[in-house]
C-alpha cells in the first residue's frame, strides 16, 4: 500500500543533491526548517506540561498575600517561602486544620483495596481468556466495550438509589467494589497482553509434571509476568486514587470518610480556605501519584501501550 | 475421541470458575445498574419516595416526554458533541505532533517524555484547580502575564463568560469562551494518552521505506503525509474511538472547572443537576439513557464508516 503511495507523490519540490549518501551533507534548507520547528514545539511543550505542576509548587510555598500582591511570579525566594500551608492542610479538623492526613489515609485504603481485588480477578480472568478455550471468550472483548460505554452517570443513579435503600452510603469499601468494577477489565487487557507472551510450552511442560492449573498460574505465570503486575497494580491504584465522581456521590455527606480528591473538590469552593493551602492539598494529592508514576514508568507505559505497536 | 470432549469440557468449566469473580462484579456493578437505569427512567422516582423505588412500578414515559420537551436537553446535548469532537481532535492532533517532535533521540528526551505524562497521570481534581486559580481574572498568572506581556487591555473570565468577543483580523467574532476553555483543558489533559500510543507504533515503524523515499529525493511532509501517517492510521482510529466514548462519558473536568455554567453544560452534568439538585432520578436516568443511545449511534455510524474505508483492519 505504502510503496504505491509512494509512487504516486509529486517529485520533490527542492531537489537534494544528486547522491544517495544525504546524510553526510549539510542540512538542507527544509531540513534545517523542520528542525527549528521541531525544537520549537519541543520547548512549547515542555513548557505547557511542567509550568503548571511548578505553579502548584511555588503557590503552595508561598504566603497568600504576597501572592494576592504579586500573582504573575513563578519563583520563591528563599525568605519567603513558608510551610505553615501544609500545616494547615494536613493537621486535623478538630486542631484546626483541614485533615489532609486522615483524607489521604481514607484514599489510600480505598485504592489499596482496589488494587488487591482488582488483581486478584483480573489475573485469574486474564489467564483464562488468554490460556483457555470456552464458548464466550470471544464475548469477553465485549464486556470491556460495555463497561466503558456507559456514562459513569448512569450507572452512578441505581447505585446511588441501591447503597442508599443498603445504607451503604459513605461506606469506603462499597465504594471501593464499584472502582473495582471500573477498572477490571482495562486490567485484563493489560494482563491478556502480557500472559500471551509466556511461552505456552513452559506451562504444558509444568502440567505434564503433574502441576495443576492454578499450580501453574502460581508458579510460572505470575513469577513472569511481575512487571506486568506492578504495572497494572499501578494503573489501576491511580485510577482509584484520582476518582471523583462516585467519590462525590457516595462520600460527600460523610466528611470523616472523604477521600482526597473530593476534600480538595469540596473546600475550593469555599472562601475560607486560603488558595495557597489549597494548593498545599493539591500538591499532597498529586505528589504521591507522580512519585509511583516515575517509579514504574517504563512498565506502565508498554503495558498500556503494548497492543498498538502490532497495529 | 470422547477423552478429548472430556478435557475440553474441563477446561471450560475452569475457565468459567476463573472468569466468574469477574463475572460477578461487573454484572453487579455494571449490568444490574443498567438495567436498573432502564426501568427507573420509565417511573416517577424522586428522593422522596426513594425508600420505595424498585424495579417493578408504574411504567410511563413521562420523564422521556420531560426530557425531549425541555429545550435545555437539545442545547446540551449539542454542547456534548461540540466538547466531545473539539476535545478528541485537539487531543490526537496534539499528541501526534509531540510523537513526531520527540521520534528521534535527543539529549533529555527521556526527561521530557516523562514529564509530558504529567496532565494525564496527575488527579483532575488537583489539574482542575491549578487551572482554574491560573485563569482566574484577579490573581491567576496567565491573567497577570497576558495583561502585562500581550497588551490584553482587561482579563479575561475564561471559565465564566460564555460568549466573547474578540477582534480577528478588524472583524468582532464571538466565540464559546468558556466551551473553549474546557476543550482546551480537556486537549491539554489527553494528548499525552495519543502520544503514548502514537509514540509507540512510531518506534515500531520500519525504517526502509522512509530511507527509500529519502533517496527517491522526497520532501520531508511528503515522507510524513505519504509513508508515516497511511501507517499510523490504526492507531488514530483506535484514539480516535477511545477518546470519542470516554469524553462524550466526561463529567469529572468540567463540573470542576466551570460546574457546567457559562455554556459549558453537558448532559452528564445536567443527569447529575436532576439527580442531585432537583432530586428527580427518573428524569436523570432517562437523560442518562438518551446520552447513552446517543452515543451508541455515533459509534455504530463510525464503524460503519471505518469498516467500509478498510482503516480498521
Amino acid at each position: 500500500m505504502s510503496v504505491d503511495t509512494v509512487a504516486a507523490a509529486p517529485p520533490a519540490e527542492s531537489p537534494r543533491p544528486p547522491s544517495g549518501r544525504g546524510r553526510s551533507y549539510p542540512r538542507s534548507r527544509e531540513e534545517r526548517a523542520w528542525g527549528t520547528l521541531r525544537v520549537l514545539t519541543i520547548v512549547v511543550l515542555a513548557f505547557v506540561t511542567i509550568v503548571p505542576f511548578v505553579y502548584m509548587l511555588v503557590l503552595s510555598v508561598r504566603p497568600i498575600a504576597e501572592v494576592l500582591l504579586e500573582p504573575g511570579r513563578l519563583w520563591v525566594s528563599p525568605s519567603e517561602i513558608t510551610t505553615d500551608t501544609y500545616r494547615e492542610v494536613l493537621t486535623p479538623v478538630d486542631d484546626g486544620g483541614q485533615g489532609f492526613l486522615g483524607y489521604m489515609g481514607n484514599s489510600a485504603l480505598i485504592a489499596t483495596v482496589t488494587v488487591i481485588v482488582t488483581l486478584i480477578a483480573s489475573v485469574l480472568g486474564a489467564y483464562a481468556v488468554s490460556r483457555l478455550d470456552f464458548r464466550g471468550r470471544g464475548a469477553s472483548g465485549y464486556l470491556f466495550l460495555m463497561v466503558y460505554l456507559f456514562p459513569p452517570i448512569l450507572l452512578a443513579i441505581p447505585l446511588f438509589v441501591l447503597f442508599s435503600q443498603l445504607s451503604l452510603r459513605g461506606n469506603l469499601l462499597a465504594l471501593a467494589v464499584v472502582y473495582v468494577a471500573q477498572t477490571v477489565p482495562v486490567a485484563i487487557y493489560m494482563l491478556r497482553n502480557y500472559f500471551a507472551t509466556i511461552p505456552v510450552s513452559l506451562e504444558e511442560a509444568a502440567l505434564i509434571d503433574g502441576c495443576t492449573r492454578f499450580g501453574v498460574i502460581r508458579r510460572i505465570s505470575l513469577p513472569l509476568s511481575m512487571p506486568s503486575l506492578i504495572a497494572t497494580g499501578l494503573y489501576v491504584f491511580m485510577i482509584a486514587w484520582n476518582e471523583f465522581l462516585f467519590a462525590l456521590l457516595f462520600l460527600v455527606e460523610r466528611r470523616d470518610n472523604w477521600t482526597v480528591s473530593l476534600a480538595l473538590s469540596r473546600l475550593s469552593g469555599s472562601i475560607e480556605v486560603p488558595t495557597t493551602v489549597l494548593m498545599a492539598g493539591s500538591v499532597v494529592l498529586t505528589v504521591p501519584i507522580i512519585a509511583l508514576f516515575f517509579l514504574a514508568e517504563r512498565m506502565l507505559v508498554e503495558g498500556l501501550t503494548s497492543g498498538a505497536e502490532k497495529g | 475421541m470422547p477423552r478429548t470432549d472430556t478435557l475440553t469440557r474441563q477446561e471450560a468449566r475452569l475457565a468459567y470458575r476463573l472468569i466468574s469473580p469477574t463475572l460477578l462484579i461487573v454484572v453487579v456493578v455494571v449490568v444490574l445498574p443498567v438495567v436498573w437505569t432502564i426501568s427507573l427512567a420509565f417511573q416517577d422516582v424522586r428522593l422522596i419516595n426513594l425508600r420505595d423505588a424498585g424495579f417493578f412500578g408504574e411504567y410511563d414515559v413521562d420523564n422521556f416526554a420531560t426530557v425531549f420537551g425541555s429545550s435545555g436537553f437539545w442545547s446540551s446535548l449539542w454542547t456534548t458533541v461540540v466538547y466531545t469532537v473539539g476535545a478528541t481532535l485537539g487531543s490526537i492532533v496534539i499528541g501526534l505532533i509531540a510523537a513526531l517532535a520527540l521520534r528521534k533521540p535527543f539529549r533529555g528526551r527521556g526527561v521530557l517524555r516523562a514529564a509530558m505524562l504529567l496532565p494525564y497521570v496527575a488527579p483532575v481534581v488537583a489539574a482542575t484547580f491549578v487551572w482554574t486559580v491560573a485563569l482566574n481574572p484577579q490573581f491567576g498568572i496567565v491573567n497577570d502575564w497576558g495583561t502585562r506581556f500581550l497588551g490584553w487591555d482587561e482579563p479575561v473570565p475564561f471559565l465564566s463568560q460564555r460568549d466573547y468577543a474578540v477582534g480577528l483580523f478588524g472583524v468582532d467574532v464571538t466565540v464559546p469562551l468558556a466551551l473553549l476553555t474546557v476543550i482546551a483543558f480537556e486537549a491539554w489533559r489527553y494528548f499525552p494518552f495519543a502520544f503514548l500510543f502514537i509514540i509507540a507504533r512510531l518506534q515500531a515503524l520500519p525504517g526502509e521505506l522512509d530511507e527509500a523515499a529519502v533517496v527517491d529525493g522526497t520532501s520531508i511532509w511528503q515522507r510524513f503525509r505519504y509513508i508515516t501517517l497511511p501507517q499510523l492510521m490504526p492507531v488514530i482510529a483506535l484514539l480516535t474511538i477511545l477518546r470519542f466514548i470516554f469524553t462524550f462519558n466526561k463529567f469529572d473536568d468540567i463540573y470542576l472547572l466551570t460546574g457546567g455554567g457559562a455554556g459549558t453544560e453537558v448532559v452528564s452534568i445536567r443527569v447529575y443537576e436532576f439527580l442531585t439538585a432537583r432530586t428527580d432520578i427518573g428524569a436523570a436516568a432517562a437523560q442518562s439513557l438518551v446520552l447513552a443511545g446517543v452515543l451508541t449511534v455515533f459509534i455504530a455510524i463510525y464503524m460503519r464508516t471505518a469498516a467500509a474505508r478498510g482503516e480498521t483492519s
